[in-house]
């Protein structure tokens, strides 16, 4: 009795969880341009505008690059901060990690909005010091945007990782005579390199799927895949909509999928590791 | 090896280029932001001024109710995102490590999911076309299919939908270390799973409780798309409003001011969740 009391409750909030996906699923399959669930016919069509459609495709390509170069940068702000903090442990470390930590913790719009402020403010102040410069939605203040607000992600992961090490073979190393460098090198890089990756692919699935921030500094000018689809859903539905938004709950599946595959990922989230329990 | 201090100006100089960056990119944006919430609207944009006419603004009684809406909006999801979210991640924790893991990848391929496409989702699935209700009229539960969205239960929805995968992952620590031997051991004195779930698991998780029922509320404090996708106008949250101003009104000195009050309430809110865990760090 109890356990099926349980079993329906976990079941419960699965289908309630799945519902909308199933329904934007079935909408991606409709033949005509109508949204109608169940879907009256079959066809892949609007996968294939997806692809096909230069809008969509310059879409796809702004949310990509954005995605791939803004965790790059996140992981290499936050790594530095990590080793650091985890080196030494001084209080301006720790502070530099606060900052860090800070954009996650509030209403994405305040953060969004300071980023407006500066890009718009920045051409001015530049000008002032006689370099002309372009930087109010341009594609790289959108990529910067990102790097910041997402590097607590990284620096999260990084900071796990670190700690996973064991401090006796850090001592073993010492006493054999290794250096700084050669530690970092031979056994802190190795060893963090899992935390690493997961760290750049949580910051490149949120960048991928993120909003206000992208739409605050370049909405007008670099469209990436979610404001596309908010203005699309302004200016009148279309299937094309749902397809997206079938690949992004793919992508981030196969993402997350991967990071569990290859590494611990209940550790990763605050459980305790695998060989405790 | 670890601990100690960094000796001189080139072993700090690792520090130097993310210091650089958080400085620039971060701590100057929000000195921006600080200082336009004092500046005077005006025709280019803004001036240079050192005036509370923007914060003034908060006492108008359009203001008072998009603020109160907001809060109870994030208020009345973070409830009912706790009220479910906990006993499911209690239960997923007690579970194989295994499945715990396939849970844990849809729970968070669910979160990073776009607001927009989530309100897409949404708004589709409580639609009249392609909504619910065709199933309840199948099912002859209901007479005609009827549109549920926009309107606030659809908003209040589709938040909880958001806000769940986030409470999850933010009760999780907490849950999975929760030693198992101590509702086994009150399950051993005879008590029921349910008294042994409320009088034991629930006291003792008191604090992680309500440190995840304010991280919620401030991150549904940041819902953006979604009142604007499931909402009507006068569900427009102050996140909505902040943007409306800043790019529709282009008046950023009231939008800064606006995004510095959200950011000061959001600031004592998280200072509180620090506080009930260093009290918990205490108790131990």
């Amino acid at each position: 009795m109890n356990r099926i009391f349980k079993n329906l409750f976990m079941g419960a909030v699965l289908v309630v969880l799945l519902a909308p996906l199933v329904v934007v699923a079935g909408v991606s399959l409709n033949e005509k341009k109508q949204l109608l669930f169940p879907p009256r016919g079959f066809s892949l069509g609007w996968y294939q505008e997806l692809l096909t459609q230069a809008d969509w495709l310059r879409s796809i390509g702004n949310s990509l690059i954005i995605a791939v170069a803004s965790a790059l940068l996140a992981v290499s702000i936050a790594f530095p901060i990590a080793y650091f903090l985890w080196r030494y442990r001084v209080l301006y470390a720790r502070v530099l990690f606060g900052l860090g930590v800070a954009p996650f913790m509030l209403p994405p719009v305040i953060t969004a909005l300071g980023f407006l402020l500066f890009w718009v403010n920045g051409e001015f102040w530049l000008s002032q010091i006689g370099i002309q410069i372009r930087l109010f939605g341009q594609i790289y203040a959108t990529i910067i945007s990102h790097a910041i607000f997402f590097v607590t992600l990284p620096l999260v992961t990084i900071s796990l990782g670190l700690e996973s090490i064991d401090r006796q073979i850090i001592e073993a190393s010492t006493t054999m005579g290794a250096d700084d460098a050669t530690i970092f090198r031979t056994i802190v890089v190795p060893m963090v390199r899992p935390y690493l990756i997961s760290g750049y692919a949580f910051a490149f699935v949120l960048s991928l799927n993120e909003y206000i921030v992208a739409y605050m500094v370049a909405g007008f000018t670099v469209e990436t895949l979610p404001i596309k689809i908010f203005n699309s859903l302004r200016y009148g539905y279309t299937p094309v909509m749902a397809s997206v938004a079938v690949v992004f709950v793919l992508v981030a599946m196969i993402v997350f999928g991967l990071i569990a595959r290859f590494g611990d990922l209940p550790k990763l989230l605050g459980a305790w590791s695998q060989k405790e329990t | 090896m670890i601990g100690g201090k960094p000796k001189g100006l080139a072993q700090n100089a690792v520090l130097f280029y993310p210091a650089l960056m958080l400085g620039v990119f971060f701590v100057v944006p929000f000195a921006t932001m600080l200082a336009m919430s004092f500046f005077r609207k005006s025709d280019q944009l803004y001036e240079r001024a050192f005036e509370l006419t923007n914060y003034a603004q908060f006492l108008t009684a359009f203001f008072g109710k998009t603020l109160g809406f907001s809060l109870l909006l994030a208020g009345a999801a973070a409830v009912v995102s706790v009220i479910v979210a906990f006993p499911f991640t209690y239960l997923m924790t007690r579970q194989p490590r295994r499945v715990q893991v396939r849970w844990l990848v849809f729970i968070l391929a669910v979160l990073s999911l776009s607001e927009v496409i989530i309100g897409f989702a949404w708004a589709t699935l409580l639609s009249r076309t392609a909504g619910l209700s065709n199933v309840l009229v199948w099912l002859g539960l209901l007479g005609t299919p009827q549109a549920w969205s926009p309107g606030f239960p659809a908003l209040l929805l589709g938040l909880c939908y958001v806000g769940f995968p986030y409470t999850v992952l933010v009760l999780y620590p907490a849950l999975s270390r929760l030693d198992p031997e101590l509702p086994e051991a009150s399950r051993m004195l005879g008590a029921s799973p349910l008294r042994s779930f409320f009088d034991v698991v629930v006291p003792v998780l008191r604090n992680a409780i309500i440190s995840s029922l304010i991280m919620v509320f401030v991150f549904n404090l940041g819902a953006y798309v979604l009142p604007q996708v499931l909402g009507r106008p006068q569900h427009w949250t102050l996140s909505v409003h902040i943007t409306d101003q800043a790019i529709q009104n282009s008046n950023m000195p009231f939008a800064a001011a606006m995004a510095v009050f959200l950011m000061l309430v959001s600031v004592a809110l998280v200072a509180l969740t620090l506080l009930f865990g260093q009290e918990k760090r205490l108790a131990r």
